[in-house]
């Protein structure tokens, strides 16, 4: 009996500790998802939480000065200029036209500061079909 | 054409279907020409989805644009290579290459086995069957790869297809995909035998034996396949990295978790007779996992960059995994009686506790990586909000597990079966511990501050050393018997016992990744703009900007520049890194110029032109030990190939006295 009391009390303090990684690691990282409507409605205590975004990069937004790179989103008619600086690159896949997901938090200007963009074409990994086969008719969609 | 491939993947299904009721229904009811029948099934479903992928690679390489996934995934101006890789660069093309790969498993299986398992084949049958007869549903009915594309009542050849996207067009995309669907698919096959024995009350340990092989080349296949997911995102996506803690990227660690602990734990069972439930159901995890991952990267199911195509597929995944969970954990729930563990834990101190502290370890990252993968799906059902957990919650929950580990990499082989005491752990561990220290002390001393970093070297020292001084005790021992010079020893002492001093080699293999993870904690960038003319500094690098010179061909359009790099003002040659944005696709890709070495690579990404357009925006990176990640694969894979070499001398250990209900069937076997 000794013996399973030790097991699980080794057992538990394992468990145990990283559970409380885990939770912290929770806390310090989460992301809320927003769409850039909820944005403008958020308040100030918007600007303390970490916020993802996702929305379309507007043509001939994109402009690179220095380290930083200014664009705009824009998702169903509401625009969101977005400010990076984070470290890692962009990927390639970040051009006009193509959905982003920026991560970062929103300042009191109103313009949103990401530490971290994604950027997803749709052709990416999986040719998006530009023909949609509705029934037996061949429509084009673009 | 078209036709004919359909027909082959309907009869195939039907087939399919039809090999899960002969094969039970002849076992229960004692006609062993419908096992047979059931077993022939198996072959023509081979030929038939043989014949299906033929034709659809035949369309492919020939350009038959008619066929919507031809036009979709290829097109003329492809190499050859990629064409016939379209096989699997869409969706109904990978369901139907899983498809293959799983009826090619089951035919191997089934003629290989059919006559030393005659008491659970038949159902080891139906399970790989059930399983290949979702994605067999699913090729048949839902999604397709004859597809043809239609207007009116009239069939269309659009001429030609789309471009296989540029990033894709690198030799580890060529085999990374099929490398992970070997390993996914491979799992069924234990899984199988796990259930056959199961339902027939089997004793013993007979499908660990049998399908010990199959795991661990499975295993071997899904390592490599993650690897080079790894390599290529390192060297093509001009991001830096190798692992993004992305959903679809968690989806194939998942398994390899749960396999790798299902690979240490049948060491118990084998050995020892304990475990018995706990590794069926980490096989089942393993096996559930790997559909779940293929419906995480099939169907959409949780937001990824990986941005794969949104479809209905997943229901039926989904339908799939809550039969076949729910039908595993019957099963086990019904046949607990004879899965009694033959032994029970003695002592903390024990190579079993090690094992058992092992899996608990390597089930919690599992489980936590899960949750994080996992937390937007469940938040938002929870509290309405989705919100996801990033790259610091993975890491800060995954680099302590890492480093448990090792260190358990590191005790577990030393420490002795049944009961060990304090003294003789000193006595083992006196010097890797001491060697472990110095080294952290000495990084220490040299200026390298960051904990987790000296605690990670620390261990991996202390791997080595244990392993180090396992070799050289055995080969001591082997040279003074017979005089054999000591390399000689080691290799003869390897020979006779490949699974140990393999599974050695692969821990070794594994140290090696750590101590390329641990870099990371020192990795230096910059991102600048530099105009021609001159020069970037990072750290003891200087790179100079000699030129800037603009190309076009029919694919692409490219801008290079001519870089020269020096390192403590020596030079170490001209590098040409390159944006190019292909003319059909719009897509920029960046070709980035790495000078590799052992210690650091040196990164240099072109990233484009500043706004006003004269000045080149770099992006350098020093990543110190990466390298060692990519060499530690090649030692894992020695490793696991030494494993498969049937050992000189047959092992036999001692059993400790079987009780419970299974020992009036078992049969102890040596």
């Amino acid at each position: 009996m000794k013996n399973y009391l030790k097991f699980g009390l080794l057992i538990a303090a394992i468990l145990g500790s990283l559970a409380w990684l885990a939770v912290g690691g929770i806390g310090d990282t989460k992301t809320y998802y927003k769409t850039v409507a909820e944005l403008n409605q958020l308040g100030p205590q918007g600007a303390e939480k970490r916020l993802r975004v996702a929305g379309d990069i507007a043509p001939n937004s994109i402009i690179r000065a220095g380290k930083d790179v200014k664009f705009t989103l824009a998702q169903d008619h509401l625009n969101l200029v977005v400010v990076y600086n984070g470290t890692e690159p962009l990927p390639d896949t970040f051009k006009d036209g193509a959905q982003a997901v920026a991560d970062g938090k929103l300042g009191s200007d109103g313009v949103f500061h990401a530490t971290k963009i994604q950027a997803k074409c749709a052709s990416k990994y999986e040719a998006k079909p530009t023909m949609e086969k509705s029934g037996t008719a061949l429509v084009h969609s673009s | 054409m078209e036709n004919i491939g359909a027909l082959a993947i309907l009869l195939a299904f039907c087939f399919a279907v039809y090999a899960i009721f002969a094969s039970v229904t002849g076992k229960l009811a004692r006609r062993p020409f419908l096992i047979l029948s059931a077993e022939r099934a198996v072959y023509s479903i081979w030929i038939l989805l043989t014949v299906a992928s033929g034709l659809l690679i035949y369309s492919l390489i020939n350009g038959d644009f008619r066929m919507a996934y031809v036009a979709l995934h290829s097109n003329h101006s492809m190499p050859a290579i990629y064409k016939f890789t379209a096989w699997w660069g869409g969706q109904e093309g990978s369901l139907t290459l899983w498809a293959w790969l799983l009826s090619t498993y089951s035919a191997v299986v089934v003629f290989q086995n059919r006559r030393r398992y005659r008491e659970m084949m038949p159902y080891v049958t139906a399970v790989l069957m059930g399983t290949l007869t979702l994605f067999l549903f699913l090729i048949a009915f839902i999604a397709s790869p004859f597809q043809v594309i239609q207007l009116g009542k009239g069939i269309v050849d659009v001429g030609d297809g789309q471009v296989l996207n540029p990033l894709l067009q690198y030799w580890t995309m060529v085999i990374h995909p099929p490398m992970l669907y070997l390993g996914y698919v491979g799992f069924t096959v234990p899984f199988a035998f796990a259930m056959g024995s199961l339902i027939t009350k089997q004793p013993g340990d007979a499908w660990i034996h049998t399908t010990r092989r199959w795991t661990l080349v499975t295993w071997l296949f899904q390592t490599t396949g993650i690897l080079l997911g790894a390599g290529w995102a390192y060297s093509v996506l001009g991001w830096g990295g190798y692992w993004g803690w992305d959903p679809v990227e968690n989806a194939s660690l998942l398994p390899w978790i749960t396999a790798t602990a299902f690979l240490h734990s049948v060491m118990m069972q084998e050995k020892k007779g304990m475990m018995k439930i706990w590794n069926v159901v980490l096989i089942s995890t393993t096996f559930f996992l790997c559909i779940f991952g293929t419906l995480m990267t099939r169907a959409g199911f949780v937001q990824s960059v990986h941005a794969f195509a949104q479809s209905s597929i997943g229901n039926y995944f989904v339908v799939f995994l809550a039969v076949g969970i729910a039908g595993t954990l019957y099963l086990i729930l019904v046949r607990l009686d004879y899965l009694k563990s033959e032994a029970q834990l003695e002592s903390v101190l024990s190579r079993e506790s090690s094992f058992l502290f092992n899996n608990l370890i390597l089930l919690a990252g599992c489980f936590a990586v899960l949750w994080g993968t996992l937390f937007p799906v469940i938040s938002e059902a929870l509290t309405g909000e989705k919100i996801s957990v990033d790259a610091p919650f993975f890491n800060r929950v995954t680099i302590p597990i890492g480093l448990f580990l090792m260190l358990l990499t590191g005790v577990g082989p030393l420490i002795a079966w049944r009961r060990s005491s304090f003294e003789s752990l000193q006595k083992a561990f006196k010097w890797p511990t001491l060697i472990g220290v110095g080294l952290a002390a000495g990084l220490f001393a040299a200026g390298v501050h960051h904990f987790y970093a000296l605690v990670s070297f620390a261990l991996c020292m202390f791997v080595v050393v244990t392993v180090l001084m396992e070799f050289y005790k055995g080969a001591m021992a082997i040279h003074a018997k017979d005089g054999t010079n000591l390399l000689a020893a080691m290799f003869e002492l390897t020979h006779r016992n490949t699974r140990r001093y393999g599974g050695y080699i692969v821990h070794i293999g594994i140290v090696l990744m750590f101590i390329g993870f641990t870099g990371k904690a020192f990795d230096k960038d910059i991102t600048t703009e530099v105009p021609v003319g001159s020069s970037l500094e990072l750290g003891r690098y200087q790179l100079h900007i000699n030129g800037l010179t603009s190309t076009q061909n029919e694919n692409y359009v490219s801008q290079a520049l001519d870089v020269t790099l020096f390192k403590d003002g020596n030079n170490l040659g001209t590098f040409h890194p390159e944006r190019r944005v292909y003319i059909v696709s719009k897509q920029p890709t960046s070709e980035v110029s790495i000078r590799r070495r052992v210690n650091e690579d040196f990164y240099m990404n072109f990233a484009g032109m500043s706004t006003d357009g004269t000045k080149p925006v770099i992006q350098a990176y020093v990543f110190p030990l990466v390298s060692c990640i990519w060499m530690g694969y090649w030692v894992v894979l020695f490793g696991t190939l030494t494993c498969m070499i049937p050992s000189k001398t047959r092992l036999v250990w001692p059993k400790t006295a079987i009780v419970g209900i299974a020992g009036k069937h078992a049969q102890v076997k040596n």
